[in-house]
């Protein structure tokens, strides 16, 4: 019998196969005494050895020709001979084998990180010769992704952005990690790279390398030791889904034929022309700081208006929401001179920096206006981080005086959401960022995984806050979209739109399993599962609630059928 | 001790694709120990990839390359003509 183990489900799909773990980087052990010199810098010098063959090894089994240079470059840094000479004087004045790895790398890598430009981009490759040398020495696994040679699941604690650089989706059937939550990276990765995964799944860091294990990215299972049998039954219905979802096209609508636009979250053009991407019906979230991180002076209306005009002329008569500078303490933009705050999400950024740098939300207001007379293309407009009417008010008003026709805000401030409907009598249309009303709403840091059960998008609580904005636009006969990680859900999607939600932006790779979760069910039923999920003690239970509203409606089409 | 003093040819630099090439071939004059410099960092080992990266050599930048010892002239005569090249254009090097 199979252990069953769950967790939270953040990318659907299943996969079986088996399990490898990642590494973590060892830890720096204490200083240990050494009698002979020459030997333990023999044994720091053969450590750095290992890895320089270990990382031919893989240089030449890399199949992307760009990734075997990068492991080539990094052989040779590995092999350097003054890293031998550094490691020999290091362990004369005293130091032990793992402590004079450390001490010869860290030289370099001050440098390089001084250095600033490509030398500091090489310093996590010093780092990584550093973690596995140090591994090496103390006789543990190589930390990193492990390479099997084969298609494989790959369990963590948590991935870190640098995990998962270089992670081949043919290559990973998918992840499992014991902590990190449906916005955590691990999540948005497997999402955009279009492969299942679960999150915090206690206990799976038990589970020994090659073990068979089975995952369903939807509800979270996951299964330990299960036979050839059931690996070969979750490979087939992975591929039936994947061919289901290759074939689907179309306009975002319910059985019934209720219209749901399905729009993509973009910060680049290249995002828009991606033709591996499925196609959006527009942008719903066109996200602008990449203009601005790195900057030391303001981009200037012209390059604004260039770099406008080259998204929106990509879009072929489709709608394109922008959303105005969203940066703060914790994503700074030089020549805005951020203070260091003690609580960056709960400081000036957003719309309250803007407000504070009047000249600067001008011209991108101005940009993006001549950009959308320049193409022709519908373009509307809208402010992160609002909290009051008067903070709307306020920037419909400018938006309206820069000559944009459609002004909206964003509401990721609970106190947002429960004025949805007078917000809504100032502008035309709302767009909900569920990650940030999860965090403000649940008082729990975006970034802070122990505490990913909170800011599960099924969660009532946040489920209400979303009824109420989809309440009032029904009122007012405004639109009101979600451009949080929850339009990404496909199990949700129909329970947003039930709230009211009238359309949904999303990575476009979650496009086809959204489209096709919402034509499963009327709008009727889509109501019915989001009453059951808001009358849910937990999230949980609200996942319960709706696979049961959902399972009596899907015997109820068989049957009719 | 010979020298020669040539600019950079490559248009990223002395950096990436360039910088692996230069420091393998002065590896492979071995025994004769190679050094490279520029007007304001002392010399360093030519078969340092750590070394050769951190001088922060652009395309341009002049550097002197020394080395004492039987065939030394002809051994900096190569490796001055890789420091000269556009590597990063060059679909044989």
């Amino acid at each position: 019998m199979p252990d069953q183990l769950s967790g939270i489900g953040v990318s659907p799909g299943y996969a079986a196969g088996q399990v490898y773990q990642l590494k973590p980087a060892p830890q720096m052990p204490s200083p240990a005494p050494f009698t002979d010199p020459q030997a333990e810098a023999d044994r720091a010098a053969g450590a750095l050895g290992l890895v320089a063959a270990d990382l031919s090894a893989r240089a030449d089994a890399a199949r992307d020709a760009t990734a075997a240079e990068i492991l080539r470059a990094q052989v040779m840094m590995a092999d350097d001979p003054v890293l031998r000479y550094a490691i020999a004087d290091a362990v004369h004045a005293g130091a032990d084998a793992p402590h004079a790895i450390d001490q010869a790398l860290g030289a370099h890598r001050q440098a390089f990180a001084a250095a600033g430009g490509y030398l500091a981009e090489r310093v996590a490759d010093l780092d990584d010769i550093r973690d596995r040398a140090i591994a090496t020495c103390l006789g543990q696994p190589m930390p990193g992704v492990p390479a099997p040679g084969h298609p494989f699941i790959l369990i963590a604690r948590d991935l870190a952005p640098a995990d998962t650089a270089g992670l081949d989706p043919d290559e990973v059937l998918g992840f499992i990690t014991q902590v990190g939550g449906p916005t955590s990276h691990s999540a948005i990765v497997a999402r955009s790279l279009g492969i299942p995964a679960v999150v915090q799944c206690a206990g799976v860091l038990d589970v020994s390398d090659g073990v068979l294990v089975s995952l369903d990215g939807t509800t979270g299972q996951v299964l330990v030791d299960v036979d050839d049998e059931t690996v070969a039954t979750t490979v087939q219905l992975e591929r039936q889904r994947r061919d289901k979802l290759a074939r689907s096209t179309g306009p975002g609508r319910t059985a019934d034929g209720h219209a749901v636009p399905l729009l993509a979250n973009i910060g680049t053009a290249r995002d828009l022309s991606d033709p591996a991407a499925p196609r959006a019906e527009g942008v719903g979230l066109f996200r602008t700081e990449l203009l601005y991180l790195d900057r030391a002076e303001p981009p200037s209306l012209d390059e604004q208006i260039a770099t406008y005009t080259g998204v929106f002329a990509l879009a072929e008569g489709r709608r394109i929401v922008v959303r105005t500078l969203d940066s703060g303490a914790d994503k700074p933009v030089p020549f805005l001179h951020h203070e260091p705050e003690p609580n960056s999400a709960l400081g000036v950024r957003g719309l309250r920096l803007a407000r504070r740098h009047p000249e600067v939300l001008s011209t991108q207001l101005e940009a993006i206006a001549r950009a959308a007379q320049q193409t022709g293309t519908e373009v509307w407009v809208m402010a992160p981080m609002v909290a009051t009417v008067d903070e709307a008010t306020e920037f419909v008003s400018r938006g309206r005086a820069a000559g944009l026709s459609t002004v909206g805000v964003m509401i990721e401030i609970p106190a947002a959401a429960l004025q949805a409907a007078s917000i809504l009598a100032a502008v035309d249309f709302l767009s909900i960022g569920t990650n940030d009303l999860s965090q403000y709403a649940f008082a729990a840091d975006r970034e802070c995984g122990e505490l990913a059960e909170l800011l599960d998008p099924w969660q009532p609580g946040l489920l209400a806050l979303i009824s109420a904005c989809g309440t009032a636009g029904a009122a007012a006969a405004k639109p009101v979209g979600v451009c949080g990680e929850a339009a990404a859900n496909a199990a949700l999607a129909p329970v947003l739109v039930g709230l009211g939600v009238t359309s949904l932006s999303m990575s476009a790779r979650a496009i086809p399993a959204v489209r096709e979760s919402l034509a499963g069910h009327t709008h009727a039923e889509c109501r019915e599962m989001a009453q059951a999920a808001m009358a849910a003690p937990n999230a949980v239970a609200a996942r319960e609630a709706v696979t049961l509203v959902r399972g009596t409606t899907e015997a109820l089409s068989i049957t009719h059928a | 001790m010979a020298s020669r003093t040539i600019t950079v040819g490559s248009t990223s630099g002395l950096h990436a694709r360039p910088a692996a090439l230069f420091v393998a071939a002065a590896a492979a004059v071995h025994p004769l120990v190679v050094t490279i410099g520029t007007a304001d960092k002392a010399p360093v080992p030519a078969a340092s990839i750590l070394s050769v990266l951190a001088l922060g050599a652009k395309y341009g930048t002049e550097v002197t390359l020394r080395a004492e010892g039987d065939g030394a002239d002809a051994a900096l005569d190569a490796l001055a003509d890789l420091v000269a090249r556009n590597l990063d254009e060059d679909p044989d090097a």
